[in-house]
């Protein structure tokens, strides 16, 4: 990692307005935000881990550990509440036996909620990687998760 | 400024040639909804068929007109005549449409919806006389699902600019009159009048000053500003040029959610174009006006559309609100005089910079100047983006531009998390500021959710407190405990074990937080639960006393049951039950067991849609309670 983190570096200034940036460009090269990322960015900006951490956590976007090899997103926007959102995320945590924000075991699938896709139109929806599935059913979803390995 | 002339001189004549085009143009509407309703997995299919059938054809992507329930949308401009939309365009439909239109030439008709010339063209009607869009002002829209908003040139030749440069030949000073004439009000939210807070800024000391677009788009059921940016990027740009203008900023920023990737993608290219046009950097036009806009991506947390955490946010620290004065405009980002204004508040401004203030006067009424665009969801038939004038009723909006509800009408949430929840004797209220605070509820960005009987409204309260407490910063105790406590009182109403007290308890942790809160997330977090309260007392004694959810939502109020006299025994169910609550031998009425029952739906809808019964699963509100 330590080359292509120094890659990412170069992009970015010394300066506390760059820390989320970098962490943003962290997490999307890598899928999260490692300990030793949190390092090297408080070396280079000069700024504690502690810091970082305490930033980092404050936003929901920024995980902490590996994601798993699909995530889904499962909106729980008002459009996707009002429509059973909720029912959707609940079979996500049974059939894959983790609760939301965590990664299965076997790295299959990472699950978390997000709130609206902005496709409130078509709800309740579920995104899985960059696809995002619309009119959604506990049935369908079933069905879905088998397509991905 | 020669140089722009030129490019305007081109634009118009590219636009003047899809308008007189020689050769068929396909518009696929590919914003974010149409997308996810597969609008992408079109292209190929049309790219093929223009292949096989040797026809020399131009595809464009377009934006968001608005009927986003009907989509995916793709309208046909044959040469000669005028461009016509079609609905909900699967692989068959579009093959039928390609076929017919593009090889026979003659419009698919079964799946039109409209044309977009004035008059019916071979019985197709004009899609701006259809029901949805009628009624409705398209101002901030006008281009939306319209123009390719990838390309500057059509922006340009729709006069794109325009106000922008009708600015540059006024003072700042009487740019702020004429938004200022044109009753211009923020449409983030509170309805501040722009013009006022442009004047602290310009008027405040110092060099460096800022211009924030807030794209954060918060409320969690809100779509306006996304589609805004996507189909439509420039319109956003150009009001930031004009606001940076008459504040005097040198720098431009969009704070925009990391959620919106197709938006980002868009702005970047807009912005570039806007280089490449010499719209941004130093001396725009041979102005004394020097400009430039970056972006921030936002990182996932509500409060951060407050405009102080948002300040913190873009300075790399964690999202907190913190107390004013010192107001933004005076000491904002990085202590600069900073203003931040919403994505359709600077959408707004090239059309009144452009048509000038009286001209935006014909719009709203006294006080509530314009129009507004709202994101139509929910139980209603219509859902889409609209936009209206200020002071519509709400009966107007639901009922003749969304088409009504699907079942009975119960409710309407404005203003998102912060907002109210409004009843059936509020149909007839003008949707203008005061009024909407009037009824307890706020204007908010514009996210509108129509509820029916089949939504519990004690359910949607505790699902917006749930959602504010959750986003609270932690920062004030009445925010961050009293919303906490709520919830768990909400939690404990919605599973049938709550009591009357809890009601009196709700209103006063809901009063005392509105007070005690330093910023409008804390502040406004109880008026979801405060109007349903008032307006739907009966709901919340239901729960309470009979232990009952009408609208048969509150899991723990509801049970699934089997109808004997329904059920074929075709076991579907049993397979899918994923607690083996379902038995029986085949062919003979099944037993649903309540204990095992952990209420997941599966055997519901695999009865309604697979199994030949159809209707023998039933969710109803449980047995009442002794
Ligand atoms: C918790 C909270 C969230 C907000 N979210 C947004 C938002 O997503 N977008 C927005 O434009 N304004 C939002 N606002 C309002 C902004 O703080 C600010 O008033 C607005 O951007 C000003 O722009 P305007 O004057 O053009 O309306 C929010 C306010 C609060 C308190
Ligand atoms: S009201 Fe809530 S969100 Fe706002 S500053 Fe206080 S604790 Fe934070
Ligand atoms: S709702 Fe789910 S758990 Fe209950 S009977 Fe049906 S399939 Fe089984
Ligand atoms: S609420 Fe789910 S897409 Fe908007
Ligand atoms: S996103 Fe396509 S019509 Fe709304």
């Amino acid at each position: 990692m330590s080359d292509t983190i120094d890659l990412i570096f170069e992009k970015y200034e010394r300066a506390q307005d760059q820390l989320i940036p970098i962490l943003q460009e962290v997490q999307r090269q890598y899928g999260y935000v490692s300990p030793e990322a949190v390092k090297k960015i408080s070396r280079y900006l000069k700024i504690t881990e502690n810091q970082i951490y305490g930033v980092s956590s404050f936003y929901a976007q920024f995980r902490f550990s590996a994601p798993g090899r699909h995530s889904i997103r499962v909106c729980l926007g008002t459009a996707c509440h009002v429509r059973g959102g909720a029912t959707l995320l609940e079979m996500l945590e049974r059939e894959l036996d983790i609760k939301c924000g965590d990664t299965t075991s076997d790295k299959r699938f990472d699950l978390d909620r997000v709130a609206c896709l902005g496709c409130c139109a078509l709800s309740p929806v579920v995104q899985i990687d960059k696809d995002i599935y619309s009119r959604m059913t506990v049935t369908k979803l079933a069905e879905l998760l088998k397509s991905y390995e | 400024m020669n140089k722009l002339k030129n490019k305007i001189t081109l634009a118009k004549n590219k636009w003047k040639d899809l308008e007189d085009n020689k050769i068929p143009i396909i518009f696929v509407g590919a914003a974010s909804c149409g997308r996810a309703a597969g609008a992408l997995e079109l292209m190929p299919e049309i790219e093929k068929f223009i292949g096989e059938h040797n026809i020399n054809a131009e595809i464009l992507q377009v934006g968001c007109i608005g009927p986003c329930y009907l989509e995916p949308l793709v309208d046909i401009k044959m040469p000669g005549q005028p461009r016509i939309s079609y609905s909900n365009v699967n692989a068959k439909v579009l093959s039928n449409i390609l076929k017919s239109h593009l090889l026979d030439g003659i419009p698919y008709t079964r799946a039109a919806i409209g044309n977009f010339s004035k008059n019916t063209f071979m019985d197709i009607p004009p899609l701006f006389e259809h029901p949805m869009l009628k009624p409705q002002v398209r101002i901030v829209l006008r281009n939306c699902g319209i123009i390719n908003p990838e390309d500057i040139d059509h922006y340009l030749a729709t006069d794109g600019y325009q106000g922008f440069m009708n600015a540059l030949t006024k003072t700042p000073e009487e740019v702020i009159g004429i938004v200022r004439q044109a009753g211009l009000r923020g449409r983030g939210g509170a309805g501040f009048p722009t013009y006022k807070k442009w004047t602290v800024c310009r008027n405040a000391p110092g060099d460096e000053k800022y211009l924030i677009c807030n794209a954060d788009e918060g409320d969690p059921g809100a779509f306006m500003n996304r589609s805004l940016i996507e189909s439509d990027p420039h319109a956003v740009l150009e009001g930031m040029l004009i606001a940076g203008y008459a504040i005097g900023a040198n720098k431009g920023i969009v704070y925009i959610r990391a959620e919106y990737p197709l938006a980002i993608e868009r702005l970047k290219k807009a912005i570039s174009q806007m280089r490449e046009y010499g719209l941004l950097g130093k001396n725009i036009l041979k102005s004394n006006f020097s400009f430039d806009i970056k972006i921030k991506e936002g990182a996932g947390a509500f409060v951060c559309g407050e405009e102080t955490a948002l300040i913190a946010s873009i300075e790399g620290k964690r999202g907190m609100p913190r107390s004013r004065p010192p107001f933004p405009a005076i000491s904002g980002l990085f202590g600069c005089p900073t203003i931040i204004n919403n994505v359709e508040t600077l959408g707004t401004l090239p059309n009144i910079l452009r048509n000038g203030a009286d001209w935006y006067n014909r719009f709203g009424k006294e006080g509530n100047r314009g129009t507004k665009t709202f994101s139509l969801v929910g139980k209603i038939r219509r859902s889409g983006l609209i936009e209206v004038q200020l002071g519509t009723t709400l009966r107007e909006i639901i009922f003749d531009i969304g088409g009504g509800v699907q079942k009975n009408f119960k409710a309407i949430q404005t203003g998102g998390p912060s907002g109210g929840c409004l009843s059936e004797e509020f149909l007839d209220l003008p949707v203008d500021y005061e009024s909407l605070a009037a009824a307890g509820s706020i204007m908010g960005s514009g996210g509108l959710i129509v509820m029916d009987e089949d939504t519990c409204v004690v359910d949607v309260a505790k699902y917006f407190l749930d959602f504010t407490q959750k986003e609270s910063c932690g920062k004030c105790i009445p925010c961050r405990v009293g919303t906490k406590h709520m919830v768990e009182i909400l939690d404990r109403i919605t599973k049938g074990e709550g009591n009357t007290e809890d009601l009196l308890t709700l209103r006063n942790l809901g009063d005392t937080i509105k007070k005690g809160a330093l910023c409008g997330l804390g502040q406004t977090a109880p008026n979801p639960v405060l109007t349903t309260l008032r307006y739907f007392r009966n709901e919340y004694l239901e729960h309470i006393k009979e232990g009952r959810c009408r609208a048969v939502v509150c899991k723990s109020l509801i049970e699934y049951r089997v109808i004997k006299e329904k059920c074929t025994g075709c076991q579907s169910c049993v397979r899918v039950c994923p607690t083996g609550a379902i038995s029986g031998p085949r062919s003979e009425p099944h037993n649903l067991d309540p204990t095992k029952c952990i209420k997941c739906r599966s055997c519901y809808e695999i009865c309604r849609f697979d199994a030949i019964a159809g209707d023998a699963i039933v969710i109803r509100t449980a047995e009442k309670r002794s």
